[in-house]
């Protein structure tokens, strides 16, 4: 998103960029969005009145492995930083395409996830799981995706003549932030769902 | 206008529609916010007096049932969130980067943006009347009444969808206001020496970044079980109903401070400057505010003392909910202290804000009486809570925007507002939001629930109830005076001057009204009262250069553009599901637009 | 610095004078509207006493406080309203105010809080073991009463000893309704799923008005209801009365109505204890109609032109009714109001 007067950056009075700031105090908001979802999920954790039962359906070793793809995703996500506040273009584009790689491939798990259960009778409808679940896991997916168009066009702007201009690091680190709070959230929920035993 | 100032370029021959539909200006933003505000603050009056002409004698018949509860779910909706909020936004956008010294907010685009999604779901929620019904469920809209088991039009989707949209609008603007704030003071600007409002507008700020976020997960979910047959609300398969209360709650409460502290923060402009002394115990008005904040995420269930929520939350809920009276009378003594020892100018300005203490208490301390269960299981759901509601809200909110208007009008136009026919609109809407709201204290004890359409007579109600609807008719000519009085003013000259009421604040060190880059040099603060200070020490003002080069954010329509995107996502929301996606592909165009767009 | 001498003085006994009357005036008209048929203000029920005490106390508070600030507003405003020459006292803040001025609310709070926390405690645990049980059943828009130990079941009428406990199980078979009756108690409210519950003693035998208190729906205003409170022995017999069958009548327009009854589908919501057809459990038990005041959730007296105007056509007089129009032909609704009238 656009600054102000591009010369926000250098006098603002807590000598932090507007849009950094920005984002800092957005992903206060999106904790309470979360935290609204996790609290629906527990509360009606144990509720459901038909099956499929989390037990029955949850496969922890497959969204173990894509956890672990989102969490290398962060380590990417840090080195795509790291490259661009040290002027490093080649590593800055390499590690969004790597962070970008490994997000779709998140996505592509729970795109699996989604229609597996779907196949075993696990609907939006179907229980309380059901509902809680896939609005909470589905949430983070949309968020996961919004992440994914953000690098993207983060990569795409930085190929342009131009490249991101002299704001490059700030852009890459801002991003940053909300790639490493979605992955935090999706250790919250992955805690929570598949690791707490009902 | 990528110019410097004085260099009127292009823009003359584009039209001035145009202008206003591409504009970036905060104060041009908080004219569209404050004008649409006003407009709708009129519809939900005239819902209002539809309700209140139905219920002027017993067994009346000027509406039916069904259009008398879309009425006053409607009424509630356009008040808080098209009317008030907005009117809010319109004062935070244009006052946050004069008093602060600042040459615009930090987000110019994300503003204009927020200001044209705000329009789309005030136009979504209010045309619901001509497309099959508006909401009808109450402003909280409790599961399972809301549920398609017993509301089967669309009447609730328009609620949950328009609500949404307007919540991101709010979001976006408030996620503004705060970075603003924290970041762009003027030099020498220290968080202490910033303005009260300035304090009130971070405080509501925050307020609606945690607590938007958490109605937003509600109405998505009531959407869901609408829509797609999911079951968080209703009873049969495992839902809960009252989880929709403290998830509503949980927003509701803090919402009202949302809506009372600006106009908290106006009346702690207005009486130091009309009494010409500082504003008494700064510090502590501050942290009353801060503190009125942080509580008001601790109360939510004192809505709820009649849902069975057991003994131990009851007491506890009922604590928290009375200890929010010690901040706020802590806030009432010192604006007391304020006025005295003072020499008080009576302006309309002046009026309206002594009468916001006076009827803010009154709703205060009805609302303090409620939060004991014991005394609230006869309140609830009955006209003295409405008593108490309107009592803040109108005797509160909208008399502290008044008096914000009649203050700021000067700076903001370059005209006074005659003070004559202010003073007739000031007695008017005093005396009328008496009639009507008091007797509800007396239909309350009187037994009358609320939302009824209808009532027997032979219950003692008859009496009140006509003196509350011949108020509204008087709020009507005050208001209508105030409308006179407005298009008559915006006819005179500009004559106002710079500071017309020898303030003390930034915004009185430009021009009136203040130029598109707002100062010239941007002044150096060096006391909580800036201007009161360089007229003691004799500091003058910094002369203006010869040469002023300031860039300004050029115009842009793609905040238009992606509202329209967000237009698309709701109309999708409640038709087809391809208008939703081509409203997502809009939204997607229309930041991509933004990002590529030159800002200088 | 404001008025001083004796226009400071004629000022503030101008300001006390309006208060005070402000004060009394408003006062005269709390105590009328506490003198009206469902006043909040005049408790029969020993938990009502209870809460009333703490609302009499709550109220005084109060009203000091708005007359405090009254006051206070009006003195200042004219004390210290502008003067030709007049002169400002530079004040910034006061620490001894400010830590008075926190003290008192912090007084007024505790004030409240410890009698509230009291009643509460004792009047929202479990009700006492003699108590009568009754389970009220808030339905769109009328209210169920059932005995499960007396096996009575009724609508509209709720009817109670003097002096004895009842427990009140609220239950919904819809959407949210509360259960108030404000001369008896605070509300309660009847959430499906949740069985919530409620106790008092009524201690003083009369008639009292209730009305659903939470939002329902379109006929939210028409879901009302009556207490009876009677000495024991009065109870008695109306349970009594309530637990015959009712007899089918067999001769005249009444014996008509009976097959009518049947005919028109009305069994097939409604239940009459003695017809082996009629068991519907849609509306209202009918079985003792006639011995009740009230029809169609308390709506309108329980009169042989209101059940004609009811039967003609129910969503015409209730909004929304559940019970549809039947399109009666008016032969139809005489024998129909004859036999529900012996239904006694
Ligand atoms: C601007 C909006 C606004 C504000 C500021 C408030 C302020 C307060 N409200 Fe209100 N409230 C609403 C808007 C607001 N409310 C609305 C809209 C509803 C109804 C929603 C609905 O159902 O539709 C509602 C409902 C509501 C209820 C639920 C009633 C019910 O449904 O049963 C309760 C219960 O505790 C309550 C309490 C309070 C309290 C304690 C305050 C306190 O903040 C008030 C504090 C102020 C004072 C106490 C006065 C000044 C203090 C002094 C002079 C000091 C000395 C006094 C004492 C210590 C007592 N409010
Ligand atoms: C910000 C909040 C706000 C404001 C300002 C108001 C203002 C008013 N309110 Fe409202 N009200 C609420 C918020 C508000 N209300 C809420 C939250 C509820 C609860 C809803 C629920 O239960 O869900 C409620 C409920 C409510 C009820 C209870 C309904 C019920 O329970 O059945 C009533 C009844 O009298 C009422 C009346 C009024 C009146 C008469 C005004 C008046 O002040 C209105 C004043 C009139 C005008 C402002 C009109 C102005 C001028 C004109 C019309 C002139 C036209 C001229 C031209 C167009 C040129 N309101
Ligand atoms: C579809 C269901 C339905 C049918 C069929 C029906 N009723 Fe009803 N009836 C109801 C309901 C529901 C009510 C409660 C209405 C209310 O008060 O909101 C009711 C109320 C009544 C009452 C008032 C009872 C009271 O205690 O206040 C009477 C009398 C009555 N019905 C008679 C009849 C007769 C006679 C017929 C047949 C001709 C009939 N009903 C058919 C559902 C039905
Ligand atoms: Cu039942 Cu209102
Ligand atoms: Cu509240």
């Amino acid at each position: 998103m656009a600054a102000a007067a591009h010369d926000a950056g250098h006098q603002t009075s807590l000598g932090v960029d507007n849009r950094k700031l920005l984002m800092w105090i957005f992903l206060a908001s999106e904790c309470l969005f979360f935290g609204t979802l996790i609290s629906t999920y527990l509360i009606f954790k144990g509720q459901s009145l038909v099956g499929p039962f989390p037990g029955d359906i949850l496969d922890i070793p497959l969204t173990s492995t894509s956890t672990f793809v989102l969490l290398m995703s962060s380590v990417t996500m840090v080195l795509a930083v790291y490259g661009a506040q040290h002027g490093r273009l080649g590593l800055m584009r390499g590690m969004l395409v790597a962070t970008i790689l490994l997000g779709t491939t998140f996505l592509g798990f729970q795109v699996y996830e989604f229609r597996h259960f779907g196949h075993v009778g696990l609907n939006l409808g179907t229980n309380q799981f059901g509902a809680t679940f896939f609005l909470m896991t589905g949430f983070h997916g949309v968020h996961v995706g919004v992440g994914v168009l953000y690098l993207t066009s983060l990569l795409l702007g930085s190929m342009r003549r131009s490249g991101l201009g002299k704001e490059r690091a700030l852009w890459v680190d801002t991003a940053g932030l909300y790639w490493h709070f979605v992955d935090v959230v999706w250790i919250v929920i992955f805690t929570i769902v598949y690791l707490i035993p009902e | 206008m990528a110019t410097a100032v004085g260099t009127l370029s292009h823009t003359e021959d584009r039209s001035r529609i145009w202008e206003w539909m591409t504009t970036v200006d905060h104060k041009k933003i908080a004219a569209l916010y404050g004008v649409t505000g006003f407009i709708f603050f009129l519809i939900g009056g005239i819902e209002a007096t539809l309700v209140r002409t139905q219920l002027a004698v017993p067994n009346g018949n000027v509406i039916d049932a069904d259009l008398f509860n879309q009425l006053f779910t409607t009424h509630a909706l356009t008040m808080i969130f098209l009317a008030i909020m907005p009117m809010g936004a319109s004062f935070f956008n244009y006052l946050i980067p004069l008093q602060i010294g600042a040459r615009d907010v930090a987000f110019p685009r994300l503003n204009a943006l927020g200001y044209w999604t705000y329009l789309t779901g005030a136009v979504m929620l209010t045309s619901s009347f001509f497309l099959g019904g508006a909401p009808n469920g109450g402003w909280f809209a409790y599961a399972p009444l809301t549920s398609l088991e017993y509301a089967a039009g669309k009447n609730l989707d328009f609620y949950t969808v328009s609500l949404l949209i307007l919540g991101v609008s709010s979001l976006m603007g408030s996620l503004n206001f705060a970075v603003t704030i924290i970041n762009m003071r003027a030099p020498g600007m220290t968080m202490m020496r910033l303005p009260v409002y300035m304090w009130m507008t971070l405080v509501v700020s925050f307020l609606l970044i945690l607590s938007l976020p958490i109605i937003t997960v509600a109405l998505v979910q009531l959407y869901f079980d609408r829509n797609f047959g999911t079951n968080f609300f209703t009873p049969d398969t495992g839902g809960d109903p009252i989880l929709w209360q403290h998830i509503f709650w949980l927003f509701g409460h803090p919402e009202v401070y949302v809506l009372i502290l600006p106009s908290m923060g106006i009346v702690s402009e207005v009486l130091p400057v009309m009494s010409r002394k500082p504003l008494f115990g700064y510090s502590a008005i501050v942290f009353a505010g801060a503190a009125i904040g942080v509580l008001g995420f601790a109360v939510w269930s004192h809505h709820m003392f009649t849902t069975g929520l057991g003994t131990v939350p009851q007491i506890v809920f009922s604590a928290s909910t009375m200890a929010i009276g010690i901040p706020t009378g802590i806030k009432i003594f010192n604006w007391l202290g304020t006025m005295y020892g003072g020499n008080i100018r009576f302006t309309t300005a002046t009026y309206f804000s002594v009468a916001f203490i006076f009827l803010f208490t009154i709703g205060g301390i009805s609302g303090v009486m409620h939060a004991s269960p014991a005394v609230d299981g006869q309140h609830q759901d009955s006209y003295f809570v409405v008593a108490h509601i309107h009592y803040v809200l109108f005797g509160g909110a909208i008399m502290g925007i008044f008096s914000g208007i009649f203050y700021w009008f000067p700076k903001m136009t370059g005209r006074f507002l005659d003070e004559t026919s202010g003073k007739w609109t000031f007695w008017l809407l005093f005396v009328g939001m008496n009639l009507t709201f008091f007797p509800m204290h007396f239909l309350g004890l009187a037994g009358m629930p609320r939302r009824i359409y209808t009532y027997d007579e032979g219950l003692g109600w008859e009496t009140w109830n006509l003196v509350a609807t011949v108020g509204v008719y008087v709020i009507i000519v005050g208001v209508s005076i105030f409308i006179v009085n407005f298009f008559r003013t915006m006819r005179q000259p500009q004559t106002a001057g710079d500071n017309p009421w020898d303030a003390a604040t930034l915004e009185w060190a430009t021009s009136s009204p203040p130029p598109e880059h707002n100062f010239d040099v941007v002044p150096e603060v060096h006391d909580r009262d800036p201007l009161w200070y360089n007229r003691d020490h004799g500091i003058a003002p910094a002369a203006k250069p010869e040469h002023l080069h300031i860039h300004l954010p050029p115009p842009s329509y793609m905040p238009l553009v992606v509202a329209m995107g967000v237009a698309l996502l709701g109309i999708g929301g409640l038709s087809h599901v391809a208008v939703a996606v081509l409203g997502v592909a809009v939204v997607v165009y229309g930041i991509w637009g933004w990002a590529l767009e030159p800002t200088e | 610095m404001g008025r001083s001498g004796a226009g400071r003085i004629i000022a503030i006994v101008v300001s006390l004078v309006i208060t005070a009357a402000t004060v009394g005036l408003l006062y005269i008209a709390f105590v009328d509207s506490a003198n009206t048929p469902q006043t909040t203000f005049q408790a029969m029920s020993e938990n009502g006493q209870k809460a009333q005490d703490v609302y009499t106390l709550i109220f005084i508070l109060a009203g000091i406080v708005f007359a405090g600030v009254m006051a206070l507003t009006l003195i200042f405003s004219l004390v210290y309203r502008e003067r030709e020459g007049g002169k400002a006292l530079q004040l910034h803040g006061n620490s001894k105010l400010e830590v008075l001025w926190t003290f008192i609310p912090v007084l007024i709070v505790v004030v409240m809080a410890v009698p509230t926390f009291q009643v509460i405690a004792e009047t929202t645990g479990a009700a006492p073991e003699e108590s009568l049980t009754v389970q009220a059943v808030g339905h769109q828009w009328w209210f169920e009463f059932d005995y499960p130990e007396l096996g009575v079941v009724t609508a509209g009428d709720l009817h109670l000893p003097v002096d004895r406990p009842v427990r009140v199980i609220l239950q919904s078979k819809d959407v949210i309704h509360s259960f108030w009756v404000p001369q008896l108690s605070g509300k309660v409210d009847m959430v499906p799923g949740h069985d919530n519950q409620l106790w008092f003693t009524p201690n003083t035998p009369g008639e009292y008005l209730g009305q659903c208190a939470e939002f329902c729906g379109i006929s939210h205003a028409n879901m009302r209801f009556r207490v009876f409170v009677h000495t024991q022995a009065d109870f008695d017999a109306w349970v009594q009365g309530q637990l015959a069958e009712a007899a089918t009548p067999t001769e005249g327009l009444a014996a008509e109505g009976a097959q009518q009854f049947t005919l028109s589908g009305c069994i097939g919501c409604h239940t009459v204890k003695g017809n082996a057809l009629a068991m519907g459990v849609v509306g209202p038990n009918l079985t003792h109609f006639a011995s009740r005041t009230r029809l169609a959730g308390g709506m309108a007296e329980n009169n042989e032109a209101e059940l004609r105007r009811w039967l003609s056509n129910p969503p015409a007089m209730k909004p929304g009714s559940i019970m549809p129009n039947l399109n009666l032909s008016p032969e139809a609704i005489d024998k129909l109001v004859a036999y529900l009238q012996t239904l006694q």
